[in-house]
């Protein structure tokens, strides 16, 4: 509809031009790198921030959550507390602060074989990863990323290498700062790899993360990943995460949201051989004023591909809920099997959950459902605990806790769902000294 | 003790487990319990029968305190005192259960993990201390054998995917669990074969104990010739109206409720 | 899998010019100047002899439509419409507005005879097999204007009126201007202020407090004159207490060019009212390579306005080219009901996005959405919809079931729902599949000795069942054999 280049007129935005006319000389990056760089904000400048009337933003308009952009990070940010995330989850660390990847606070031990390198490195090097998944998105936030990106780090598993402990991909916001940080993930044929990525920040911040994954994961590997968003109370969390799985591969990924004061998390994955399996997941939690958006694409590019996601999501006080799912299966993709479930809990009156699941469906031979349910506590259920002799917080508890236990066992690594069902409980357990 | 003694013990001297007075119970403003009177004594088995939709599982909802009903009029009194304002967790902790018609699936929550939950919840109520989980376990694998309970249905979510007869099966092993005071027994026998049947009324004699009455409601006779009652009460259109002993059961499945039914309505 | 192979060849070979309501009627007619003008406006307004508040609403209207822009969200693709190349009004010469029977011109009535719509009332009552004492009233519109209205006269004497639109504003100024655009406001969307202002004809029902309409009232909608747009407007009204069924058609000759359809509905239901609306949707689809066509760009809204009132939409939609259209229901009335029920079929180059929206505002609201869209030779089907509980809609529930059939693999199906609780209290469900005729089921079809033809007519009927129950029973026969031609080569 809107042909003609568009004016930028919104105070972020206008924050977001000059921060990148000042910082352009500077990023990471050689010459193409550089080019890149422009032709992306150029890009973002013609959508401008995502609004109500783009159509994959709908819910989540950034014209009017986006108050204002905050200032880059220092230089060399100050130390930072080592947030006390998921006790007793053994894993390697890679952290990165502020948007740059921190070898001497990482720990690599048990990533034997696995190649770490700094995305600062790899853009001043030239890096044909970079941007083979982004560049295919047409998203102004991603764009965006593209053309400010100041770090964050490469992973590459050779094929055949199985990773055993967990890497986790630490982001740690020091402080109300504007972040844009890329990672790359490649995983080789027959590989596997258990990812988990964390986003954390200190609370009264006002900080606004805009995060990029790209992650190519080959024929035959298994890739689980999980992340999770407890960023600080006051943060924008925006986070994309690009997939391109191979044929025979299984993907499981799991998003649990439950920090910062405006959230938004995308996933597109891409099927890139037959017979690859994804199982995506999600769970929500979220309470106060906070708002907390899913959107996931599921490109189903080649035939015989099985895909199943489940996302859950529990509103408390005056909180927004929000899960958009797309299922597309493209001409030619015959055989593809794919179902969509999302449910939401309204744990409050005042809350509230939008769902927007679709299908866009063109091959004859496939089975492709989706639900969706929005409701409040079943009376039923919580009567027959009550009959039995829980108390009601308690009765409540074990049911909102199921609830979204189907989600994150989903995920099907015991460990890491073990450590995620715990930040669940402690936000129940939160949540209830709250009211 | 002396004072809740005094209270209970009716006019022949018997305690009184359970005593129900001129009980009025609506939704909305349709009544569906219309003056229900009954009194169970300690350490008998009551049956209740009548023709479907007479009021036998809204009573039961009642005695157990689900929301959603309006009582209007009456009294429930349970081991010497009033209950009608008691919530339904803290009558479940008194000792009141409820063998649910149709048994709840509960996605998500392991059977094992719920009944822990439950007999802590309840154990926690009445100032006990928790069990340990060898005690626990022990507990549960002793009831659930005789119940041909497995122990993969115990790992299984609650009642997801169980058979009917397993579902009832494993309300009786909650009830074996929870050593409930009094035992209400909502239409058990539904939807059970004949082994089924055995396998359940066995469990449900077992339990049968001085101190411990039961409220058996059935719509059928065939429940009765397992589970032998004291007393057998007829309910028809929300009320009690008629008791007699365990041979008025016979004589209901010789001439079925239509006497009721038309009395009743008139 | 030979046999859905068969299916399929059958699809691709498909031939859309099975379309049997083709014919052209050879009439003189009166037609507005091309193109749209505040002139035109006002010569539709004055062929019509409207009262001068009717032109001021027309005119701001237009006023209004020059600011606006086409929408684009839908998933349908046409080249743009250039509405200065339309003609905005069109009538059978012979015809001034409806008169009595005796006086309607007889190629009028042998076009109706043609298409099986009986205005004859005695007719009527042999007509329709298996219910004779079942009658129909029917306004039959012919490009702009009404030609005649059955049964009047009968209905009158029940209280109820039904007639011309046009009729209505000179006859019951105070009901139109009370109801008229009080669900569908003039400024609603391109499509619906364009209506406002150039609106031709339409009918006109409204049911007193109390009253139960004797008898079916259909509008039977032609289209015949060559770029001509046919924008009808529908009002109906049901007072507390009162009840009506109501019943549309449309079809329109095989034309080379597309032809404009942008009608608007408003129905509006009090306290303890029920409306019923179902519509059998046949315009031309186009032919076999996608050429011509009707656009149908419609608004169809519904108001609950009054406490345990209920509102029913049921559409089969087998025609047009492109189909833009989403009957909707506005929840107010506490307790009141809403219900979807829709079959889309669509072949050949057909695009259809229809859906429908149940916006629950009321305590205790109901709403029930039934879609089942069945995509065939190269067309897209998208089901688009919105289920909404605002804030004070406790106690809100809906249950929305889509379902999309797809026949060959060069045809689209999409499910693209909207669910948007703004209360813990409101219960919502939502399921929809998207698959093929399965394979055993046709293999046990023809086991017991279908041919792939009848099997695939079995199980696609199947598919539509709770549909087309919804019904009444003289357009559910029809709807069955429509949605039998419209997949012609796949169906028996
Ligand atoms: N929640 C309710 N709302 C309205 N009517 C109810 C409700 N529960 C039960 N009833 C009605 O009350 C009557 C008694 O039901 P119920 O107690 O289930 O009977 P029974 O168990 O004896 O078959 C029935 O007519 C039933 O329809
Ligand atoms: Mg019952």
């Amino acid at each position: 509809m809107n042909a003609e280049p568009r004016i930028l007129n919104t105070p972020a935005e206008v924050t977001l031009a000059e921060a990148f006319s000042a910082s352009r000389g500077h990023l990471p990056g050689d010459a193409a790198v550089a080019a890149a760089r422009a032709v992306a904000f150029d890009a973002f400048q013609k959508k401008g921030l995502p609004h109500r009337r783009t159509e994959a933003w709908r819910y989540t308009d950034l014209r009017v959550l986006l108050r204002s952009v905050p200032p880059a990070p220092p230089a060399a940010p100050a130390s930072i507390a080592s947030a006390a995330l998921l006790p007793g989850l053994d894993r390697a660390r890679l952290v990165i602060v502020d948007g740059a990847y921190r070898p001497e606070l990482s720990d690599l031990s048990g990533l034997d074989g696995v190649e770490v390198t700094s995305l600062a490195t790899l853009l001043d090097q030239g890096d044909e990863r970079v941007g083979a998944l982004a560049g295919r998105l047409d998203d102004a936030m991603v764009a965006l990323n593209t053309a400010m990106m100041t770090g964050g780090v490469a992973i590459r598993v050779p094929a055949g290498l199985d990773v055993t402990r967990a890497v986790e991909i630490a982001h740690v916001t020091s402080g109300a700062y504007s972040v844009f940080a890329r990672n790359l993930i490649s995983v080789g044929a027959g590989a596997s790899l258990r990812v988990v990525e964390s986003f954390t920040g200190p609370d009264a911040a006002a900080s606004v993360a805009n995060i990029v994954t790209e992650a190519v994961i080959g024929d035959r590997a298994k890739v689980t990943w999980a992340k999770l968003q407890a960023e600080g109370n006051a943060a924008v969390h925006l986070s994309t995460t690009a997939v391109s799985i191979g044929g025979e591969s299984q993907f499981d990924h799991l998003t649990l949201m439950t920090g910062a004061s405006i959230s938004r998390s995308q996933s597109f994955v891409t099927y890139g051989g037959e017979f690859a399996r994804a199982g995506l997941f999600g769970a929500t939690m979220i309470g106060g004023k906070q708002h907390a958006d899913i959107m996931l694409g599921v490109d189903h590019a080649v035939p015989n591909g099985a895909s199943r996601e489940l996302f859950k999501a529990v509103m408390d006080g005056k909180a927004d809920g929000i899960f958009q799912g797309r299922i597309v299966v493209r001409p030619g993709a015959q055989k593809v099997d794919g179902k969509m479930m999302t449910q939401g809990l309204l744990l409050s009156e005042d809350a509230s959950f939008s769902v927007k699941p679709e299908l866009e469906i063109f091959a004859d031979d496939v089975q492709c459902a989706h639900g969706a349910t929005s409701g409040e506590i079943d009376e039923d259920m919580l009567f027959y605990l009550l009959s039995r002799g829980l108390p009601r917080a308690e009765a409540e508890t074990l049911l909102v806790t199921a609830f979204l236990a189907e989600a994150i066992e989903g995920l099907g690594d015991e460990a890491i769902g073990e450590a995620f069902e715990q930040v669940a409980r402690d936000w129940l357990a939160d949540r209830k000294t709250l009211s | 003790m002396t004072a809740v003694r005094s209270v209970a013990a009716g006019m022949n001297g018997q305690i009184k487990m359970l005593s129900i007075k001129n009980l009025h119970a609506s939704v909305g403003d349709r009544e569906i319990l219309r003056g229900v009177n009954l009194e169970v004594p300690t350490g008998q088995v009551h049956a209740i029968m009548g023709p479907n939709g007479s009021g036998k599982s809204t009573l039961s909802y009642v005695l157990a305190g689900r929301d959603g009903y309006d009582i209007t009029d009456g009294s429930i009194v349970f081991g010497g005192e009033e209950i009608v304002e008691t919530p339904a967790e803290e009558r479940a902790a008194k000792g009141i259960f409820l063998a649910f018609q149709y048994p709840l699936e509960i996605p998500g929550v392991a059977t094992m993990t719920f009944l822990k939950a439950a007999m802590n919840a309840q154990r926690k109520a009445r100032g006990e201390a928790e069990l340990t989980t060898p005690d626990f376990m022990r507990r549960v694998k002793v009831a659930a054998e005789k119940l041909n309970v497995t122990q993969e249905m115990l790992r299984r979510p609650l009642n997801v995917g169980f058979s009917g007869g397993e579902k009832k099966r494993n309300e009786i092993l909650q009830m074996a669990l929870l050593e409930p005071k009094l035992a209400i027994l909502d239409e058990t026998d539904s939807g059970l074969d004949i082994d089924a049947l055995k396998t359940v009324s066995d469990g449900v004699n077992a339990l049968r104990a001085p101190n411990r009455s039961m409220l058996v409601i059935t719509h059928y006779q065939r429940l009765l010739d397992h589970i032998v009652p004291d007393v057998v009460h007829v309910m028809a259109a929300g009320r009690i109206v008629r008791s007699g002993g365990p041979e008025l059961a016979l004589e209901l499945e010789a001439n079925g409720y239509a006497d009721y039914v038309g009395a009743a309505a008139a | 899998m030979p046999a859905v192979q068969e299916t399929v060849d059958q699809v691709r070979r498909i031939d859309v010019d099975q379309y049997k309501y083709g014919f052209v009627t050879d009439i003189e007619s009166d037609r507005a100047p091309k193109g749209l003008s505040e002139d035109i406006v006002r010569y539709i307004s004055a062929k019509k002899n409207e009262p001068e508040w009717m032109l001021e609403w027309r005119l701001e209207a237009y006023r209004r439509w020059l600011t606006m822009t086409e929408p684009t969200w839908a998933r349908v693709h046409y080249p743009k419409i250039d509405f200065d190349d339309l003609y905005y009004y069109s009538a059978p010469k012979s015809t001034k507005g409806p008169k009595s029977l005796d006086e309607v011109d007889p190629e009028l009535l042998a076009t109706y005879e043609k298409l099986g719509i009986p205005l004859r009332e005695r007719e009527i009552l042999a007509g329709v097999e298996g219910a004779s004492d079942r009658r129909v009233a029917v306004d039959a519109v012919f490009d702009s204007v009404s030609v005649v209205t059955t049964f009047k006269e009968e209905l009158k004497k029940a209280g109820v009126i039904f007639c011309a639109i046009s009729e209505a504003i000179r006859e019951y100024p105070d009901l139109v201007r009370k109801y008229l655009g009080s669900v569908v406001p003039t400024s609603d969307n391109f499509y619906a202020t364009l209506n406002s202002a150039v609106f031709s004809d339409g009918s006109f029902v409204y049911v007193p407090e109390g009253v139960r309409c004797p008898m079916e009232l259909s509008t039977y909608f032609r289209i015949n004159e060559r770029n001509t747009g046919q924008f009808e407007r529908t009002l109906i009204i049901a007072e507390k207490g009162a009840y009506v069924s109501y019943l549309e058609g449309c079809t329109a000759p095989m034309r080379d060019e597309n032809q404009l359809h942008a009608a608007v509905v408003e129905l509006v239901a009090l306290d303890d009212a029920e409306i019923k609306y179902s519509t059998v949707q046949n315009w031309y689809p186009g032919d076999k390579d996608g050429k011509g066509g009707i656009y149908n760009f419609v608004t169809k809204r519904g108001d609950c306005r009054g406490a345990r009132s209920k509102i029913s939409w049921t559409q089969v939609e087998t025609g047009s080219a492109i189909t833009w259209k989403y009957p909707s229901c506005i929840l107010r009335g506490d307790e009141s009901q809403g219900e979807f029920y829709s079959i889309a079929v669509s072949n050949g180059y057909q695009q259809v996005d229809s859906g429908t929206k149940m916006i629950h505002l009321g305590k205790n609201t109901r709403s029930r959405i039934i879609s089942k869209g069945i995509a065939a030779g190269r067309s897209d089907n998208t089901y688009r919809g919105l289920v909404s509980a605002h804030r004070k809609a406790s106690g809100a529930r809906n249950f929305t079931n889509c379902d999309s059939l797809l026949i060959g693999d060069q045809c689209g199906a999409h499910t693209v729902p909207y669910i948007e609780s703004k209360n813990a209290s409101a219960v919502f469900e939502h399921e929809a599949t998207t698959s093929k005729i399965a394979d055993d089921q046709l293999f046990y079809c023809l086991q017991r000795g279908l041919t792939s033809e009848e099997a695939v007519a079995l199980i696609v009927n199947g598919f539509v069942k709770d549909v087309i129950q919804q019904l009444p029973m003289e357009f559910a026969v029809e709807a069955q054999k429509l949605i039998s031609i419209s997949l012609e080569g796949s169906v028996g």
